[in-house]
This record gives C-alpha cells, structure tokens and sequence, in this order.
C-alpha cells in the first residue's frame, strides 16, 4: 500500500531559506536508505508558495491568487510516496526522517484500486466514469 | 504506547530490518535457518525491551548486537563450532553500539545483503523453495502469508522452507557473492525467481486473496533493492522495468465482472502513471548499461505498449524487431508466436501467417489454444472462413477457460 509522507511548511522553508548542508547530507542518508529498502516511489521538495499560487471556484468563475499565503502551518513543503506493507512499516518510516526541532510530518495513504473492491462499483458508475475519462482525458492535439 | 501499539511498531521496525539482519547474522555464523532463528530470538527480547522501555535510537544496530551475543551464547553450548566462536566475539568485540550512520550504508552490508539474495535463490534449489525462501528471508512475510498468496496449504510452505534450509546447509554453499563465470549464471537464478513470484501475484484474479496481488508489490520491491545492490547490472534495471511497467496495467487488466481485459482494449487511462515513468527510466538505465538481454527486450517491448497513448499508436514495427532480437536470444515458439502477432499489425497477416505455419507443429505448443487462435485470426482476416473456422474451433476446444471458449467459438461462428 502506498503512503504519502508531507513533510509541513516553516517559517524557513517559507522564507526560501535553504536547508543546512548538514540537513541535506542526512536526507540524503534518509533516501538512500528508502531505496535501498525497495519502498521509495517518489520523493519532491516544493518551493516556497511565494513561486505558487491557488486557483478557486467561485459562482462558476475561477479566480487565481498568487502566492505567498499566509498559514505556513497548513502549507506543504515537500514529499515522499513510498510503498510499503502496513501503516506501522509507514510509521516506522516517518520516525526515521531527520527531523528538525518543531517539524511536522503528515501520513496519508493514498487510494488505491484494492481499496474500491470490483463489486462495489455499479456498472453504471463505471459506464459514467468512462464516458468522463473519454470526454476530459483525451489528448488534445493528436 | 499501549502494548499493542508498541508491538505492532516493533513487527513493523522487524520488517524493515530483518533482512540486513539475517544477513549480518549469516555472514558470522554462516547458516541461514540458524540466522534467522537468532533474529526472531532478538525480536523475541526486543518485544519484551522495548514495550517497557522505548524503542531505541538505533533499533537496526541493537536487534544485531542482540542477535549476536545470543549466537555467542548458542556456539558456547555447542563446542562443536569453535572456530565461529572466535569469529563471532572478535565481531562483537569490534561492534559499537551506536555505529556511524554512515557507515550502516556501507558495502559490507550491501554485500551481506546480496550474498543472502544469492544464498537463498541458489540453483540447487527448486525455483519454488527459492521463491518461498527469498519471501520469507528477504521479503519478511511469515509462511502463513506465503502459502495464502500461493494458494498452497501452509505445512507445504513451512516444509519447503525447512528443507530449502536444510539443503543449503547440508552443501556447505560459501555465503558470498559470486563473481566470475559463475555470476551471471547465479544472477539469472536470481531474477527467475523474482519474475516468478511477480507472475504468481500478476496471474491472480478478481476475487481471489488479495495476498496474491500483494505479490506483485513483493516482487517489485526486491527488484528495486536488487537494483540499488547491483546498479551495474542491465538484467536487474531490465527486469525491475518490465515488472513496473506490468504493474502499471494492474487496474485495468480486469473487468468489473472479473474477466481478463485484453491489453489493446485496456482503458489507457487507468494505468498507472508513475509506474510507467519508473518502468521508462528503469529501462533507460538498462539501456545506456548496453542491456540487451531477455529482459531487457521484454522490458522494451512493454514500453512500447506503455507510450502508445491510444492502442492504435502502438508502435508494431519496433515491437516485432524486439521480438525477433528476444527468439534470437531465447528461441521459443511461444516468442514466435509473439512475433507473429506483431508483424501482422506491422506489415499484415500475409507477411505474419508463415512465421505461425513455421511453429505448426512445434512440440511445446501441442495443447496451447493460443496457436490455432492466432492462426485462425490471420486466415480469417485473410478471408480464408473456412480455414478460420476450423482453427477457432481448435482453439475451443483446447482452452480451460469458459470465457475465452465462449469468446472462441462467437469467432467460429463468425465464419459461416
């Protein structure tokens, strides 16, 4: 099963601030061990949200907002996707993250075929979901 | 933590440490079965430790000093083994507590590691004690889980690992990696076996224990440590990009009523993405290795399919040169058959009909319905009905499988 580590934003990393080399070094350390484990899938760091921005619905309109934003806290600053056998083994992970004085790390896991069992799903839905992925997912060149 | 959170955590730090455990452990006392007995000893008394105590920093470096000192303790009742007694204190002598975090990366383990990879996929072994030994060894599932995945009874398994331990013992077998000659021999028992639990997991079908698709995942993951120990492989990068790519289909290879969806007539859209990427660059890396072993081509073929963004922009052309590169390497009327299929969307059935009338009477495809299909697709796209006819009906008659009987005999009746 496969699980999304969220590494939380900081005044630092919202600032652009870089991490210390010996911070990096240790990652560095962390990711070699995921792949040498055979459970890292993907791993990201994310700018500052000052580079980002939000997109919102709003009676039908869309509005865009360009960063920075200001609760820090609910702000993302990075990733891993890793795949492992149970929650524990996720856990077992995120405690052996580097972390910093303060730092938060969120644990997701992430939905995954197994977990829509095949009779669940009404055939009709199913007819509906494909006609969806026809009309939105087609290339639009080509 | 309650008790049974912090035993739930300490199975879960087992899982990820018990392989470079047994390893570790092998490399000192070199017996795999009594290896792994002293590390379900440490896990034993961490289960006790710990749940009062906390975990410890290091639980990895604590599980081996653990494990190590109860085998100091196993040699000093057992006379017999002197010498490894003397290895081992020297071992522990020369331990630290709290070792470099540097240094837990380092090559010894990575060898100790890979050693344990050869050790328990060794030749001597039947490709089914390999799988299981390889699942409960390095994969860390119990024999419970191995037997549910593999649909056995759960005494087959234990037994099977049992004697594949005894076996091993009982040849003396030097817990190395083998280099040389002897190395890709040993490196292609390695990767059969892996393919093989992969297999086992990609066969199963809706419905059935979700363990066996878990096999997939299983097989997947030590390809991946394979690939970080053995980087300069190309088969390894190759094998690890076919089963990615193979994986990615998993979702969309069967139907809502459980029957088996064809691959060109798959939702494109329901593969997995990320392992497609993965798959690619697995398979680049084979490539600039100048890869151009069996599973390196089967990786490649199964890019093919993964870029082809609609099953019309399949790129036939690339796929059947692939495939007549892999008979060339692994001559097989199966491939040819692959080949076959290939070269009839490339340059059509008349080019295509020759290759399969070459195979005919090939000795191994005597009851595989797959033959007389395919052969009665190419005539009847050729408009040869009544040929077509009697192929499909051949084909019936031959395969196991209602559904594909059904689908078979709809295609006969076309024919009239």
């Amino acid at each position: 099963m496969r699980f999304m580590m969220i590494v939380k934003a900081s005044p630092e990393s919202e600032a652009g601030i870089m991490p210390s080399s010996e911070l990096i070094a240790a990652m560095g350390r962390y990711n070699e061990q995921l792949i040498q484990a055979g459970v890292l899938l993907a791993a990201e760091g994310l700018q500052a949200s000052s580079q980002g921005a939000r997109v919102k619905m709003e009676r039908g309109k869309l509005t865009v907002t360009d960063g920075p934003f200001a609760e820090t806290k609910e702000l993302i600053a990075g990733f891993w996707l890793i795949d492992v056998k149970s929650k524990d083994e996720a856990l077992e992970w995120v405690k052996r993250i580097p972390f910093e004085e303060g730092q938060e790390i969120e644990l997701r896991k992430v939905f995954e075929a197994s977990d829509f069992p095949v009779d669940s799903v009404s055939e009709e839905h199913l007819a509906k979901e494909a006609a969806w992925r026809e009309a939105n997912q087609k290339p639009i060149t080509n | 933590m309650s008790t049974n959170d912090a035993h739930r955590a300490i199975e879960a730090t087992y899982r990820i440490e018990a392989p470079r455990l047994i390893a570790g452990l092998t490399r000192v006392v070199r017996d795999v079965g009594l290896a792994e007995e002293l590390a379900q000893d440490a896990l034993l008394v961490a289960l006790r430790q710990w749940a009062e105590n906390g975990v410890p920093n290091n639980p990895g470096a604590w599980l081996m000093t653990t494990a190590k000192r109860r085998a100091l303790d196993y040699f000093r009742r057992n006379k017999m083994a002197a010498r490894k007694l003397d290895i081992l204190a020297y071992d522990i002598e020369t331990d630290t507590e709290e070792p470099d975090p540097d240094k837990s990366l380092d090559d010894e383990y990575g060898d100790d590691l890979l050693s344990l990879i050869f050790t328990a996929c060794h030749p001597v072994l039947s490709p089914d004690a390999r799988a299981a030994l390889t699942l409960r060894l390095i994969g860390g599932l119990t024999t419970d889980e191995i037997a549910r995945a593999f649909l056995v009874p759960e005494p087959t398994i234990a037994q099977r690992i049992v004697r594949a331990k005894r076996t091993l013992a009982e040849a003396g077998m030097p817990f190395e990696v083998p280099r040389g000659s002897d190395r890709d021999e040993r490196l292609a028992s390695v990767l059969e076996v892996l393919y093989l639990i992969f297999n086992e997991g990609y066969s199963a079908t809706a419905g059935e224990s979700w363990l066996r698709r878990e096999l997939c995942d299983e097989a997947l993951r030590l390809g991946r440590i394979l690939a970080g120990l053995a980087p300069r492989e190309p088969e390894v990068h190759g094998l690890v990009a076919l089963m990615e790519i193979q994986a990615s289909r998993l979702a969309a290879r069967l139907g809502p009523d459980g029957a088996p969806i064809l691959l060109l007539d798959q939702d494109r859209s329901r593969w997995d993405q990320m392992l497609i990427r993965r798959g690619l660059a697995a398979l680049e890396r084979a490539q600039r290795l100048g890869g151009t072993g069996p599973y390196v081509l089967q990786a490649a073929i199964a890019a093919c399919h993964a870029r082809a963004r609609r099953a019309d922009d399949t790129d036939w052309a690339t796929i059947s040169a692939l495939y007549a590169a892999l008979a060339a390497r692994v001559p097989s009327p199966v491939i040819e058959l692959n080949r076959a299929v290939a070269v009839s969307m490339a340059e059509g059935p008349a080019v295509a009909l020759p290759i399969v009338d070459a195979i005919a009477d090939a000795p191994g495809l005597k009851s595989y319905h797959l033959l007389p299909s395919v052969r009665g697709d190419l005539l009847f796209k050729l408009g040869r009905r009544e040929e077509a006819r009697r192929e499909f009906e051949r084909a019936a008659a031959m395969t196991r499988n209602e559904r594909e009987k059904a689908l078979l005999e709809s295609r006969a009746a076309e024919c009239v």
